[in-house]
C-alpha cells in the first residue's frame, strides 16, 4: 500500500466518523435518559399528581396535558394545512398569490418558537382574553406546526399520480369528488407521516408552551380549554432549572424518559409509514 | 339556439353542482390565506409591542447595559452574545457535517445511509429541553471538572447547539452534494484524479452554494434556539460582553424566557422584552432570506 | 349515422407556440372502430382529447366545434360532468386506483349515484364485457394493483364502461402491454363496437388495420387524409400518407 492509499484510507475513516457523531449523540443521549429515568417510572409515578413543587407524586396532569395541547394543535392546524395543501396543489394558478402563499409559508416556518411564544402571549392571551390556558397553548403550537402540515400535505398530494386524477375525471366525476375520493385516499399515509412529525415537534416544544399554557406544575386536570394545563417538557425545565434536591431530579428525568418515548414512537412510525408509502408509489411504476 | 340549448340541457344536463364546487374552491383558497394572515398578525404584534422601546433608538441598538431595574436596556452585549455562541456552533457543526455529508452522499453504503439518515432526521426533533437536560446534566458537569470555571458557558452552549444544528448541515450539504451533475465526477476521475481529489476539487467547489446555504440555515436555527441553549449557558443576571468561551453569557431567546415571566405586563421592560423579539426575528428572517437566495443560485446554476 | 362531428377544431397550448391542432374537420360513425394514426406529437391524442374535452385540464384553448348527436360540446350550456360520463376514456398506461378490483369498477357508478343493490350487478356486467370476469370474479376484493398490466387495462376498460357511456376513447391502450394481453384488447374492442363508437390512438399500423373500420391520418396538427381503412392502407390518396403508410417517415 502506497502513501497515497494510505491517506486516501484514513480520509475516509475520518468521514466515516464524521458521519456516525450524529447517530452516536442520539444514542448517548436516549440511553442516557432511558437509564436516568427508568428508575422512577412506575404505576404511582405515572398516575399521580405531583405535589411539594415536584420533590413527591407523578406527571398524570403533565402527561394528560401535553396530549391535550397536542390535540389542541392538531384540531387547528391539520384541517388548516391540509386544506391549504389542497388548493395549492390541486387549484393553485402559477401567480403571484400562490407564490406569495408558498414563501409565507416558509417564513412561518422559519419564526423561532420563542417569537411564536410571545405572539401567542400578546395575542392569545391578552388581545383574544384566551388567557394562559389549554386553548392558547395549542393553538400557539399549531401556529408552529401549520407551515410543516402544510408542506408535507403538499407534497403528498402532488406525488399521487396525474392518471388516477385523469381516469376520475374521465368517468365524468367532479374534481372536488375526484379530490376527496381518489386523490386524498391516496395521499393520506403520507399527510399522516407528515402529522406525526409535527406531532413529535409540538409534544416536545417547551418555551411556547411556557409562555401561553400555564407553569407545567399543576397538579389538577384542566376542567375546560380555558383552563391552565401542565405539560411534560415545562415540567421537565422546572424541575431541572430549579430544583436541587435529588428526588426533583429523578423527577425531571422520569418525565424526560416518557417525553422522549412519546416523540421517539411518533417518528418512527412517521417513518416507517413513509418508507411503505413511498415504496407503494414507486411500485407502481409510472403509470 | 333556444332549441339548441334546451337539447343540451337534456343530453348533457346543465351546470349541476358547479356551485359547491366553487364555493369549496373559496374556502381552500380562505384556508391557504391564513399562513399569510399568521405571520402579518405575528409581524404586527410583535412589532407593535416593541416599538415604546425600538423607538429608544440608539439606546436600545446601542446600549451597552441592560438594567431593567434601573430603565436601562442596552442590547449590544446580548446581541453580541448570541452571535459568538450561533457563529462557534456553526463552525463546530461545519467541521463534523460537511465531511459527514460528504461520507453519505459519496462513500456510504446502502444499509449504513438507510442508518444514519433516519437518526440525523430524529436527531433534528429530538425534544430541545431533553437535549438541555442532558446538557446540564453531563457536558456541564464535564466542562466544570475537566476544564474549568462553572461549567454553564459558551463552549456548552457551542456544543449543544452544534448537535442541533448537525442534522441541517448534513442533510442539506448531502443534498447539494448529489445534485452535482455525475458527469463532472466522471470526467475529473477519468483523467485520473483520485476519489479525494476530485471531492475537493470538483465535488465541493460545485456544491459550495448549497453548503453555504445549510449554514447559514444552521445559524438561523441556533439563534432561534431556545430551551436547549438556555439550560447551559448559565445565564448571568446581567448580560455581558464575554472574554473566554469558559463564561456563561446570555443571549437573545434565553433572556425573553427568564425575564418575560416576572415582567409587569405594560411596562417598558415588557416593551424592552418584545423588541428583543424584534431583533431576533429579524436577524432569523435575514438568514433565512440568504439561504433561500442561495438555493434557488444554486438551482439556477445548475449545481446546488 | 354520424356520432362525432368536429366542425374547423383547432387546439392551442397556452404558450401559443406548441402546436396542437389546426381547423380539423371529420365526420366519426357510430358502432364502428376508428382509429387515429400518425407519427408521435402530431395532434391525434390531443384530438382525442378535445371529444372529452381532457384538453381542458392542461390549459389548452380549442375553437371550432365538436358535435356529438349534433350537440357542440364546446358550448357554454353543456355539463362536462355529464359530458364525460356518455364519453369514456381508457389511457395509455393502465392507471386503476389503487383500491380493490370491486371498488374501481364500481367508482363511477357509486359517484353518480347508483344504490349499492345495484352495484353488483353493473361491476359483473361491466367486468364481464370487458372479458375480464372470469379471472377475477374469485378476487373482487383484491387491490387492483396487484393484477398483471393486461389485467389491469382491461379493468380500466370495465371502469369506463361501468358508467354506461355511449363512446370509448382509446389513447393507445395497448403501447404498454405485452402481445398476448393486445391481442386480447383487440378482440375485445371488435366485440364492444357492437354496442359503443370507440375512438382509438394508436402509433401501430398493424393494429390499425386490423382492428378499426375508419383510419384518420394525423401529421403536424393536421388531418391529412381519412377513409375507410382499407381505401387508406391500399389506396392512400395523399403522397404524405402513402410515405407513413409505407414506413418511410414517422
Amino acid at each position: 500500500m502506497n502513501r497515497g492509499e494510505v491517506a486516501e484510507k484514513l480520509v475516509k475513516a475520518g468521514l466515516l466518523g464524521a458521519a456516525l457523531i450524529s447517530v452516536a449523540v442520539l444514542l448517548i443521549v436516549v440511553a442516557y435518559i432511558v437509564l436516568k429515568g427508568v428508575g422512577t417510572i412506575n404505576l404511582e409515578f405515572l398516575t399521580q399528581a405531583q405535589y411539594r413543587f415536584g420533590r413527591g407524586g407523578g406527571i398524570f396532569p403533565q402527561i394528560i396535558g401535553s396530549l391535550g395541547l397536542v390535540g389542541v394543535c392538531l384540531l387547528f392546524a391539520v384541517p388548516l394545512g391540509v386544506a391549504s395543501a389542497i388548493y395549492l396543489a390541486e387549484y393553485a394558478p402559477n401567480n403571484l398569490v400562490t407564490e406569495s402563499v408558498r414563501f409565507f409559508v416558509a417564513c412561518l416556518a422559519g419564526i423561532p418558537s420563542i417569537v411564536i411564544g410571545l405572539f401567542g402571549l400578546v395575542f392569545l392571551v391578552y388581545y383574544l382574553h384566551l388567557g394562559v390556558s389549554l386553548l392558547s397553548g395549542g393553538l400557539a403550537l399549531g401556529f408552529m406546526i401549520l407551515p410543516w402540515t402544510v408542506r408535507a400535505s403538499e407534497e403528498a398530494i402532488k406525488a399521487v399520480p396525474q392518471s388516477y386524477r385523469e381516469a376520475s375525471l374521465a368517468l365524468g366525476v367532479t374534481k372536488l369528488q375526484t379530490i376527496r375520493r381518489i386523490v386524498l385516499k391516496s395521499a393520506y399515509p403520507g399527510i399522516i407521516t407528515g402529522v406525526l412529525l409535527g406531532t413529535g415537534k409540538a409534544i416536545g416544544e417547551t418555551a411556547v408552551v411556557l409562555l401561553t399554557a400555564g407553569s407545567g406544575l399543576e397538579s389538577f386536570l384542566p376542567r375546560s380549554i380555558f383552563d391552565p394545563v401542565a405539560s411534560l417538557p415545562v415540567y421537565v425545565y422546572l424541575l431541572a432549572t430549579t430544583g436541587n434536591t435529588s428526588e426533583q431530579l429523578e423527577r425531571a428525568f422520569g418525565a424526560s424518559l416518557v417525553l422522549i418515548t412519546l416523540f421517539l414512537l411518533m417518528s418512527i412510525f412517521a417513518l416507517v409509514l413513509r418508507d411503505r408509502y413511498f415504496k407503494r408509489m414507486r411500485g407502481r411504476g409510472g403509470g | 339556439m333556444s332549441d339548441s340549448a334546451q337539447r343540451c340541457a337534456g343530453a348533457f344536463g346543465s351546470f349541476r353542482g358547479g356551485l359547491a364546487e366553487r364555493l369549496v374552491e373559496k374556502l381552500l383558497f380562505i384556508c391557504a390565506l391564513s399562513s399569510i394572515l399568521i405571520v402579518f398578525f405575528i409581524i404586527a404584534f410583535i412589532l407593535k409591542e416593541g416599538i415604546p422601546v425600538l423607538a429608544l433608538g440608539p439606546d436600545f441598538f446601542f446600549g451597552m447595559t441592560w438594567k431593567p431595574g434601573q430603565g436601562q436596556f442596552g442590547v449590544v452585549p446580548t446581541v453580541l452574545s448570541t452571535f459568538i455562541v450561533g457563529i462557534g456552533a456553526l463552525g463546530i457543526a461545519a467541521v463534523i457535517g460537511i465531511p459527514a455529508a460528504i461520507y453519505l452522499a459519496e462513500f456510504a453504503p446502502e444499509w449504513l445511509r438507510a442508518l444514519i439518515k433516519p437518526s440525523v432526521e430524529m436527531l433534528v426533533g429530538i425534544p430541545s429541553i431533553v437535549l438541555g437536560f442532558f446538557g446540564l446534566m453531563v457536558l456541564v458537569v464535564f466542562i466544570r471538572d475537566n476544564i474549568g470555571g462553572w461549567g454553564e458557558c459558551i463552549l456548552a452552549g457551542w456544543v449543544i447547539l452544534a448537535v442541533m444544528t448537525l442534522p441541517h448541515v448534513i442533510s442539506i450539504s448531502e443534498d447539494a452534494l448529489r445534485a452535482v451533475p455525475r458527469t463532472y465526477k466522471e470526467a475529473s476521475l477519468g483523467l485520473g484524479a483520485t476519489p479525494l481529489q476530485t471531492i475537493r476539487k470538483i465535488l465541493v467547489p460545485n456544491a459550495r452554494s448549497g453548503i453555504l446555504a445549510s449554514l447559514i440555515l444552521g445559524m438561523g436555527n441556533a439563534i432561534g434556539e431556545t430551551m436547549a441553549v438556555l439550560m447551559v449557558i448559565g445565564n448571568p443576571n446581567i448580560p455581558w460582553i464575554p472574554s473566554s468561551v469558559l463564561e456563561p453569557v446570555r443571549v437573545l431567546t434565553s433572556t425573553i424566557v427568564i425575564e418575560i415571566s416576572y415582567v409587569v405586563w405594560g411596562s417598558t421592560h415588557q416593551h424592552a422584552l418584545f423588541a428583543l423579539g424584534v431583533i431576533l426575528f429579524s436577524i432569523v428572517a435575514v438568514l433565512n432570506a440568504i439561504t433561500t437566495a442561495l438555493i434557488r443560485k444554486g438551482i439556477r446554476t445548475g449545481c446546488r | 349515422m354520424s356520432k362525432i362531428e368536429t366542425i374547423g377544431l383547432s387546439v392551442y397550448y397556452g404558450d401559443g407556440t406548441v402546436c396542437g391542432l389546426k381547423a380539423v374537420n371529420i365526420t366519426i360513425e357510430a358502432n364502428k372502430i376508428t382509429a387515429l394514426i400518425g407519427p408521435s406529437g402530431c395532434g391525434k391524442t390531443t384530438f382525442l382529447r378535445a371529444l372529452n374535452r381532457m384538453n381542458e385540464l392542461k390549459g389548452a384553448q380549442t375553437k371550432g366545434k365538436v358535435l356529438i348527436d349534433g350537440i357542440d360540446i364546446y358550448n357554454g350550456k353543456v355539463d362536462v360532468i355529464q359530458l364525460r360520463k356518455r364519453i369514456g376514456m381508457v389511457f395509455q398506461q393502465p392507471n386503476p386506483f389503487p383500491m380493490s378490483i370491486y371498488d374501481n369498477v364500481a367508482y363511477g357508478p357509486r359517484i353518480h349515484g347508483q344504490r349499492n343493490e345495484n352495484l353488483g350487478t353493473i361491476v359483473e356486467e361491466s367486468l364481464k364485457k370487458a372479458a375480464l370476469w372470469d379471472e377475477v370474479k374469485d378476487r373482487l376484493d383484491e387491490n387492483a394493483l396487484g393484477f398483471s398490466g393486461g389485467q389491469q387495462q382491461r379493468l380500466c376498460i370495465a371502469r369506463a364502461l361501468a358508467v354506461n357511456p355511449e363512446i370509448i376513447l382509446f389513447d393507445e391502450p395497448c403501447s404498454a402491454l405485452d402481445p398476448v394481453s393486445t391481442a386480447r384488447i383487440e378482440e375485445l374492442l371488435t366485440e364492444l363496437k357492437q354496442e359503443y363508437t370507440i375512438v382509438i390512438v394508436t402509433h401501430n399500423m398493424q393494429q390499425a388495420a386490423r382492428v378499426s373500420d375508419c383510419t384518420a391520418f394525423f401529421l403536424m396538427g393536421e388531418l391529412i387524409e381519412y377513409g375507410k381503412t382499407s381505401q387508406i392502407f391500399e389506396r392512400p390518396k395523399d403522397k404524405r400518407t402513402e410515405d407513413y403508410i409505407t414506413g418511410r417517415f414517422g
